[in-house]
């Protein structure tokens, strides 16, 4: 019983793996590319570590595979956020079917400057509340 | 079970394999980036299931290591990229 969800688990994490390489082959731009290859990948490796888990049934390995898996999930995000960061500042170009980039009018490469697009004489003005302190 | 592991392993070469074609092709160094740390990931799932094949716990550790490498190097990449320097994609 224990042998046949192990070779699932395995079957299916590196399938995923191959889901994740396969999207970053086809897909057209780099933020499309990202998406797939983060959660398919950590996914993949995800269960390929509880099958290992599984395999060797004793508490220091448990213990590590999961260290892995809480690793995985904490860092694959970060990772890509820098990067798609990197990325767009670098100005890779997005695919031509791109419906929305909400941070193209509103962001300025090259003073760095993010306007929220409520920039009016009426919003700068100050508008006291009853208990500020001065 | 050697069966399994062999299909597991097979399928994952197979995914580095695409993945290199991204590194090799890509246009731009983000892509490559972005591959190169599909590149580590799969790597780690690989020395998961040679620990298994082996029974030996301690790769486990090794994957750890390539893990944590592999996030470094993206965090690296990324700020070489944004603080600007010569590029050659």
């Amino acid at each position: 019983m224990i042998e046949a969800i192990k070779g699932g688990l395995l079957i299916t994490g590196s399938l995923f793996m191959l889901l994740a390489a396969v999207g970053l082959l086809r897909l057209p731009d780099l933020l499309t590319r990202m998406h797939a290859t983060t959660k398919a990948a950590a996914l993949g490796v995800i269960l390929i570590m509880l099958a290992a888990a599984m395999h060797f049934s004793e508490v220091g390995v448990v213990a590590r595979s999961f260290a892995i898996i809480v690793f995985i999930l904490m860092t694959a995000p970060v990772a890509a956020h820098v990067i798609g960061r990197a990325g767009y500042f670098v100005g890779s170009r997005l695919w031509s079917g791109t419906v929305k980039d909400e941070l193209r009018p509103n962001y300025d490469p090259l003073t760095h400057e993010l306007k929220s697009g409520l920039e009016t004489q009426e919003n700068a003005k100050r508008q006291p509340r009853a208990n500020d302190p001065d | 079970m050697d069966t399994v592991l062999l299909i597991s392993q097979v399928i994952m070469g197979f995914a580095l394999i695409l993945a290199f074609v991204r590194v090799v092709r890509g246009p731009s160094l983000p892509d490559r980036v972005v591959a190169l740390e599909l590149f580590s990931t799969t790597v780690v799932g690989l020395v998961g299931v040679y620990a298994i094949q082996s029974g030996v716990a301690s790769f486990l550790d090794a994957a750890i290591v390539i893990a944590l490498m592999g996030f470094l190097a993206a965090i690296g990449f990324a700020r070489f990229l944004e603080r600007g320097g010569p590029r050659d994609d």
